[in-house]
């Protein structure tokens, strides 16, 4: 492909994938293993006449960018486990008045303070159902820095497309390794600009009535429309309501609008699933080390594959479901007590064919690791 | 001389808090039978303006 | 233009309690802003939670209802954005000192461009009367029964502190004087502070046998005096109204085009919006 190469540490080709997609606004609160994304943003974004403001905690950071987006302009935070629990109610408030905004999750290990420097993928229900009510979310991640790159870019689109934030779910190691990344030229890659109103001036714009085609358009707050957003339950017209009906209208078509389209978010890779007789799922640094275990075993003739997931949320239960169809065992390997595993069981036929590898004690899960595991649920030993 | 401007009292919005009757510096207001404030004695109001700005539910204006 | 011609009239009456002085500061705010010649276009009014924040949905502006306490972190993205509007932020005592508390200090050392309007009413009205931050020594709320042993602090001096530019203090009883400060504030350039004290007679004043709101704004005007004020020698129970702060500080956001501009110069890079 074309465009600029160049080898890079993983929060910079986050940073890369952003300003791709168009971020103007930055707000955000260092940690640990996220910092770095801020650091090279605050010289970046003044350099494009963006804005960059280190705030005073991650609750004000999700806040200020909410109030950026709906002024018009892309937005971005990235945080770690403690910060990102801080977010939550905000995160909610996203959902609520349907701002697309982007908020990076460097995982680490928890809960509390946990292991700030080591890699974990604890927070994957957190991305879920961390903020309160009912909700849909999507949340991405990547196991190398391409495709960290390319689902950062992705995040902003899904974001202006469904009108929501969006959650990418890194973690410590593909953050701070060093890869090579092709940066592609302005237009090769898709970038979804904000679907703005073609209402004409004055108080008739409606900031939450659904075109035919269920995507709403939005007007740059402050700009030439003047209407009201809130956090209530609230009508087309965003003024608070509490009658019933406009309620269960109001949260059935904030989870509808996602969970109807999960086909549509859904992305994965697959690495030697044709034939694979044991198939390995897997996401995030956790995949290189599945892929790595693969590549061994099919050397020697075994027929094993691994199915890798780029989004997590909402999950992509049907395509899981279809690919685990006729293999003697699916192993889930990841870096927490089983959170993805749980789902993987949900959705597949014989659940008890369903295993799991993993760590949760800061270092990351081997390839010899995940093959002891598996010779163990064959019954071969370890 | 200026014309003396009148009071209007928007009476679905008034609640009768009494405000505009307690600092009336003439005692030009008072709370009907309904409890909504009333220009009783517009002779005596010198169009201070007091009222309309202490009313808390924007239910008076001197027009 | 009159009041009424800045209000969405389909929302009225409002929901206040009768009497309840937040409407006094909602209608005196709108009459500055008229004074300070800004179209309706021009205007944003970002809110939290609490009674005191339910104004923004009855203003014809553009208007921001948030979350409980982060009113001044959402309007620092709005005016950042768009540091060519008016971004004036209505927050309650609560909103603004206990769980924003942290937001206050931070956007007056900022000094952003953002007029800010504590209505203290010294409790928690929206949550049925517990005590807050600014609730007075020995002062009764529903979860301080036997009178509160925590101590308000001084806003003034707190803002001060923090680097406001300009913070300023009035009652509901003195109209007039809240216009011309409030009015002030916004023309000020930087983060600019108005603590209106405000009556909230269904919770403060029941549980403090205070009266009823007549009584409550007659209790500011007795018990207030302008800055300087003799009287206060003689009774330093009295608080003080009027302009404590007002200084020039370079704004932040400006700072920002600046530093944005400075790179354009140094480097010739094009800078896009
Ligand atoms: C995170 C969060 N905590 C608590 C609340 C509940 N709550 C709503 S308003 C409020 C206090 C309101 O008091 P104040 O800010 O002084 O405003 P007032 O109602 O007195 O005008 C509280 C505690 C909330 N909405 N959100
Ligand atoms: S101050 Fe306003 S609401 Fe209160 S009694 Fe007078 S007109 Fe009615
Ligand atoms: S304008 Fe002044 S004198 Fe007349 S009714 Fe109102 S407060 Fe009284
Ligand atoms: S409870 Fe208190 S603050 Fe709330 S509307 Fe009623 S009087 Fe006003
Ligand atoms: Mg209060």
């Amino acid at each position: 492909m074309r465009g600029n190469v160049r080898f890079m540490q993983g929060n910079e080709a986050i940073v890369e994938g952003a300003l791709y997609a168009g971020l103007h606004f930055y707000a955000g609160y260092p940690i640990t293993p996220s910092t770095e994304i801020a650091e090279i943003l605050s010289e970046r974004l003044p350099m494009i006449g963006g804005k960059f403001v280190q705030m005073e905690d991650e609750i004000a950071s999700m806040c200020a960018i909410i109030g950026a987006s709906l002024t018009g302009f892309k937005v971005m935070t990235a945080t770690s486990g403690p910060g990102f629990s801080l977010m939550q109610e905000a995160i909610g408030y996203a959902i609520m008045t349907e701002v697309p905004s982007v908020v990076v999750n460097v995982q680490r290990g928890g809960p509390g303070t946990g292991l700030p420097t080591s890699v974990a993928q604890g927070d994957v229900m957190q991305a879920r159902w961390g903020t309160h009510g009912d909700h849909s979310i999507i949340a991405l991640t990547a196991s190398n820095l391409q495709d960290a790159f390319y689902v950062t870019v992705d995040a902003f689109n899904l974001a202006e497309t469904f009108r929501t934030p969006v959650i990418l779910l890194f973690d410590e190691v593909v953050a701070h390794m060093r890869e090579k990344v092709v940066i592609p030229q302005p237009g090769d890659i898709e970038v979804v600009e904000r679907l703005r109103t073609s209402v004409p001036e004055g108080t008739n714009y409606h900031p939450y009535l659904m075109r035919e085609d269920g995507r709403l358009p939005m007007s740059d707050f402050g700009g030439k429309h003047r209407y009201n957003v809130t956090g209530l339950v609230h009508d087309m017209w965003g003024f608070p309501s509490s009658d019933p009906k406009v309620a269960y209208d109001l949260i059935h078509h904030l989870v509808d609008k996602l969970e109807h389209r999960a086909d549509f978010i859904a992305r994965y890779k697959e690495h030697y699933t044709e034939d694979a007789e044991v198939l390995l799922i897997s996401y995030g640094s956790s995949a290189r080390s599945a892929l790595q275990m693969v590549e061994d075993r099919r050397k020697r003739g075994v027929k094993v594959g691994l199915l890798e997931l780029q989004s997590l949320w909402p999950f992509p239960g049907k395509t899981v479901r279809k690919k685990c169809v006729g293999r003697s065992h699916v192993l889930v390997v990841e870096m927490n007590m089983g959170q993805i595993c749980q789902e993987v069981k949900k959705v597949v036929s014989e659940p008890e064919q369903v295993f799991l590898a993993n760590r949760f004690d800061g270092v990351l899960i081997s390839p010899t690791e995940i093959l002891q595991q598996l010779n163990m649920i064959q019954g071969k030993g370890v | 001389m200026k014309k003396k401007k009148k009071l209007t009292i928007n009476r679905e919005w008034c609640k009768g808090c009494g405000i505009c009757v307690a600092f009336c510096p003439k005692g030009v207001l008072v709370l009907d039978k309904e409890g909504k404030a009333c220009w009783a004695h517009p002779e005596k109001c010198k169009n201070c303006g007091l009222c309309e700005l202490r009313c808390p539910d924007i239910a008076m204006e001197l027009v | 233009m009159a009041v009424k011609d800045y209000l969405r009239e389909r929302f009225f009456p409002q929901i206040w309690c009768p009497g309840c002085g937040h409407g006094i500061v909602m209608a005196n705010m709108i009459r500055a802003i008229e004074l300070n010649a800004l179209k309706k276009d021009e205007v944003v009014v970002v809110s939290g939670i609490g009674c005191s924040s339910r104004m923004p949905g009855y203003l014809d502006f553009h208007t921001l209802h948030t979350l409980h306490g982060r009113a001044l972190a959402f309007a620092t993205g709005v005016k950042m954005s768009r540091p060519e509007l008016t971004v004036i932020v209505p927050m309650g005592d609560g909103d603004a000192l206990a769980i924003g508390g942290n937001h206050l200090i931070h956007a007056a050392r900022r000094n952003l461009d953002l007029t800010a309007i504590i209505m203290n009413n010294s409790i928690y009205g929206m949550t049925g009367g517990q005590y807050s931050p600014m609730t007075p020594f020995a002062k009764k709320a529903t979860t301080a029964p036997f009178g509160t042993i925590e101590h308000a602090p001084d806003l003034m001096e707190l803002v001060r502190g923090a680097g406001a530019t300009f913070a300023a203090r009035t009652t509901t009883y003195h109209a007039k004087e809240m216009i011309k400060i409030i009015s002030k504030a916004i023309k000020h350039k930087g983060f600019a502070i108005v603590e209106v004290m405000s009556q909230c007679p269904t919770y403060y004043g029941r549980k403090n046998k205070l009266g009823n709101a007549v009584d409550m704004m007659k209790g500011f005007k007795e018990g207030t005096v302008p800055i300087g004020s003799k009287k206060k020698a003689n009774n330093p129970d009295l608080i003080e109204r009027g302009i404590f702060v007002e200084e020039k500080r370079p704004e932040y956001s400006m700072s920002y085009l600046e530093l944005i501009e400075k790179y354009r110069v140094e480097t010739g890079k094009v800078v896009r919006r």
